[in-house]
């Protein structure tokens, strides 16, 4: 199929940017979205031009590394995939699609449509871990029974990928959904309960510094994950934040 | 002379008697002792958490925006322990065993052992960070069986255990980095391993955002920099997935050892066409419950081929479950070599069931019904009709493998539930890697070598769920003893500076390389050359091998080389964010590792595990070693050309577990 490509050039963070038209012709529908980026850049290559950033890697839903914006969708269109699952079996021949970045302050961009997510590292250091060390010293891993209930929904929790489509998603640019998964993880576990007060308000902090929005309960994060990351994470999330804060600590 | 450092004594007292044995260094002094690590995914992660949180200063380096996006990421079926909580007579010297066996009697058999031995702990520890493994009703954690075995060790959660695994060694690294023990430098890339008066001593990084070359001196550098599966252009690892930096450490003068020693994963989805990038892996588990045939009859192969037969309308007398034939008593569940080649065979011969005659069925059908009967009872129906046996069936199933079948469907836009998927053998890991001793330190000293990116457990075929296993048994229980070791001769050292000549040095020819490919005057894309690279690597140094492909391919390699260097055109500046650059330097690399896998698999006059010669095989076609002349490691070394690589032996002793012919009947 033959397909008109506009995409979000910027040349680096400072740069204002623009989007700019490519046609791109001799599409399969087996291929993936991705792959039809290659085939645009190895033609902008060969004729010397400058190739499309996009940020990839794993090309299997689970990395989390690809972000792109398309026809004003996290991910594109369809439902529970990453832009690398994407396949262009989802459009048709003649079709105009727009391709961004991710969209939001505190994800600044580096180059075209690739930007810098840090942000969710630094959420993640602020407290987003069980204060083990790894010595390996630990309790025998049967010696405390979880209920089959509670760690589905944390393992449900964890399979968050960070990629930031959330964020991406939501009209306040707000990362509730990615760190209210992180704090359910841990908050549904035994081993999460030493540090569960402590944990939620460093990580609340800290998302707030980076500059993310503020949640207001329109659920757009939860259709556009990639992973169906259940909006009730937000509600828990909230809930403890509450607690913790009435307990002063 | 390569020295392994085996600890004398029984095998099984071996590794505490070491630890019992080795220096240690002392809390205040650990405090001036600096250690990089290259690789954040299980093994680096875990070495680089653990080695801060005993007090060592640590540089962490990924080429990734965040560590969290390692390859271990994307690792499905589990991970091995020996716990025995089935009860069903695992113990640590059968994992021991198992995985020796499955290595085709090619490991080092002290590594192997020690591996098995933490592996118990390994999981203790996980759980105590955090990691949501799954849990049967009773709250205890679950176990599923991987191919190659006859017991239940394989701990897993779904079809993500190696991002689970992952978050939580990230989680770890994350704590590091909040109390400032750990510095982590994202977006980077390893370019250049320094040598200081015959030591390893840092490393030369790019910043890949600004283009900036930095020097980073340490007392010690690990590489946990994973394996070079991308050399085949097609595989199941990521797209940035690289071997550049233990071909640099190669280069200095670290060993490469078993190179042709590669995996192909039986169970991928089949390549569909020419644009195609990667290889996508479903897991081993499937194979589980999952049956693998093809139909016994040419013509019916045909039919399907040709989309005039549906394979569900294929009477079960006319298919051939081919594993559970030839391998009756491990059936589907062969370790991954064998079920490769077995595939192979089979396409070979005609029988294979896509378009391209390169693929097998894995067929949930039977695990369907039986499931669905074992739900019915469990929920009391009488006598429950086919569709409800069916329907119940089906929920089990996704319960197990959901995740996966959803992948698969969105990837072929078949749907696995109502008809057999197709799966045929892809690039998935490499056994061989960095040689190192048992202290996973390479040749070169203070350079030490973790995870897939060393050669030492595996042998010549790695068993599934193992791979998780050894990047988290090096990284969180073994380097953390034994660079211990080594360290404490640098108590007194005090930082090591950068503006030694060697950092001036290595800086210089890691930025005049830069330069020429950014003057380069040439015409072709990176990836031109990557694709045609792994066209060679596949046909000719990939599942079967014979001396006649592998001198072609040598030589092949050896004029895309120089074809490479003249006519490969990288856009843009060094200066910026540059994509295609940060590939060249990828694919330059690839492009000498793949002369020294052919010059490897030739010298090899045998067939092992996943190096399967033409010339060596039985008369029922399996893998035919030769004891009397390799029971060795090739260890290569580096001479200025891969053709003219040394090579150096390291003899494997067996003295727990007798050489015999690997038999999964």
């Amino acid at each position: 199929m033959n397909l008109t490509l506009k995409i979000w050039r910027q040349n680096g963070p400072t740069d204002k940017g623009r989007m700019e038209t490519y046609p791109v012709s001799g599409i399969s529908e087996h291929m993936s979205f991705l792959e039809m980026m290659d085939v645009l850049n190895d033609q902008l290559v060969r004729d010397g031009k400058d190739p499309i950033a996009f940020d990839h890697d794993c090309r299997e839903g689970i990395c989390g590394m690809c972000s792109m914006f398309i026809n004003g969708e996290a991910h594109g269109p369809g439902r529970g995939v990453t832009t690398c699952q994407l396949h262009m079996r989802s459009f048709k021949d003649g079709d105009t699609i727009y391709i961004e970045p991710w969209r939001a302050k505190a994800f600044p961009v580096i180059k075209d449509l690739v930007v810098d997510r840090s942000a969710f590292d630094r959420v993640i250091q602020a407290g987003g871990y069980v204060s083990v060390n790894t010595s390996g010293n630990t309790i025998d891993a049967n010696a405390i029974p979880i209920p089959k209930p509670d760690a589905d929904e944390a393992f449900n929790a964890a399979t968050c990928i960070g990629c930031g489509a959330c964020v991406a998603t939501c009209k306040n640019a707000s990362a509730m959904l990615f760190v209210s998964a992180k704090v359910s993880q841990l908050a549904l576990l035994p081993q999460g309960q030493p540090e569960r007060d402590i944990r939620v308000k460093r990580m609340v902090e800290q998302m707030d510094k980076e500059g993310f929005g503020n949640c207001t309960n329109t659920g757009a994060c939860e259709v556009e994950c990639p992973k169906g990351i259940s909006l009730s994470n937000i509600a828990r999330m909230n809930r403890d934040f509450l607690s913790a804060s009435l307990k002063g600590e | 002379m390569l020295e392994s450092k085996i600890p004398q004594g029984p095998i099984a007292e071996k590794w505490t008697n070491h630890k019992n044995s080795i220096r240690l260094v002392n809390p205040a002094n650990k405090r001036l002792i600096d250690v990089i690590v290259v690789g954040t995914g299980l093994a680096g992660s875990s070495a680089a958490a653990s080695l801060a949180e005993m007090g060592y200063n640590v540089k962490a380096f990924c080429f990734q925006d965040s560590p969290r996006r390692a390859h271990s990421i994307a690792a499905q079926g589990g991970i091995n322990a020996a716990k025995n909580y089935q009860n069903d007579g695992d113990s640590t010297y059968r994992l021991f065993y198992d995985t020796v066996k499955g290595g085709d009697y090619r490991s080092r058999e002290a590594n192997v052992y020690r591996l098995a031995e933490v592996s118990a702990n390994i999981i203790d520890q996980c759980v105590a960070q955090g990691v949501p493994f799954a849990r049967d009703y009773g709250g205890l954690l679950d176990n599923r069986s991987f191919g190659g075995v006859q017991v239940s060790r394989t701990f897993y959660a779904k079809g993500q255990t190696g991002q689970q695994l992952l978050l939580g060694a990230y989680s770890a690294l994350s704590r590091q980095i909040s109390k400032g023990k750990v510095q982590l430098f994202n977006r980077h890339e390893m370019m250049d391993v320094v040598m200081v008066d015959g030591k390893c001593r840092g490393i030369i990084a790019r910043n890949l955002v600004t283009g900036e070359v930095e020097r980073h001196g340490a007392h010690a550098v690990v590489l946990a920099s994973g394996g070079y599966g991308n050399v085949f252009f097609l595989s199941t690892n990521a797209m940035g997935s690289n071997v550049s930096a233990a071909w640099k450490a190669h280069k200095k003068g670290a060993h490469f050892a078993n190179p042709s020693f590669t995996q192909i994963h039986p169970t991928c989805i089949p390549v569909s066409g020419s644009h195609q990038s990667k290889l996508t892996l479903m897991s081993e588990s499937l194979r589980n419950d999952g049956r693998i045939w093809v139909p016994k009859k040419k013509e019916d192969a045909l039919a399907i081929r040709e989309g005039r037969l549906r394979p569900v309308d294929l009477a079960e007398e006319d298919r051939d479950y081919y594993l559970e034939r030839r391998y009756p008593a491990f059936g589907n569940l062969v370790p991954r070599d064998v079920a490769s080649r077995a595939a192979k065979e089979r396409c070979d011969a005609g029988f294979g069931v896509n378009e391209t005659g390169e693929a097998v069925f894995l067929d949930y059908a039977s695990a369907i019904e039986r499931y669905g009967k074992t739900e019915a009872n469990i929920q009391g129906i009488d006598s429950p009709s086919k569709a409800q046996i069916t329907e119940l069936g089906k929920a089990v199933v996704k319960a197990k493998y959901g995740n996966l079948f959803d992948m698969y469907q969105q990837i072929t836009a078949d749907n696995p539930y109502e008809t057999p998927m197709k799966i045929y053998p892809a690039v998935h890991y490499t056994m061989g890697g960095l040689w190192v001793d048992y202290n996973l330190m390479t040749a070169v000293p203070g350079l030490y070598a973790a995870g897939e990116a060393n050669f030492s457990d595996h042998g010549a075929n790695r068993l599934g769920a193992s791979a998780l296993m050894q990047g988290l048994a090096d990284g969180y229980f073994v380097l953390p003893y034994t660079i211990g070791d080594y360290l404490a001769d640098d108590i007194r050292t005090g930082p090591i500076s950068t503006d030694h000549p060697a950092f001036v040095e290595a800086e210089k020819s890691v930025t005049e390389r830069i330069n020429h490919f950014l003057n380069n005057n040439g015409d072709t894309p990176v990836d031109d050359f990557h694709r045609r690279l792994g066209l060679i690597m596949w046909n000719k140094c990939g599942m079967a091998r014979n001396a006649e492909g592998l001198k072609e391919a040598i030589q092949e390699i050896r004029a895309l080389r120089e074809e490479f260097w003249q006519k490969v055109r990288v856009p843009g500046t060094g200066d910026q964010y540059n994509p295609e650059l940060d590939k060249a330097g990828r694919v330059a690399d690839f492009l000498e590792l793949g002369e020294l896998m052919c010059v490897d698999a030739l010298a090899r006059e045998e067939s092992c595990g996943g190096h399967f010669r033409e010339e060596h095989q039985t008369e029922e076609g399996e893998a035919l070693r030769n004891d009397e002349e390799f029971t060795f490691v090739s260890a290569w070394q580096y001479t200025g050309d891969p053709s003219e690589a040394k090579l150096e032996k390291e003899e494997l002793v067996y003295e727990n577990i007798e050489l015999k012919q690997r038999s999964y009947k």
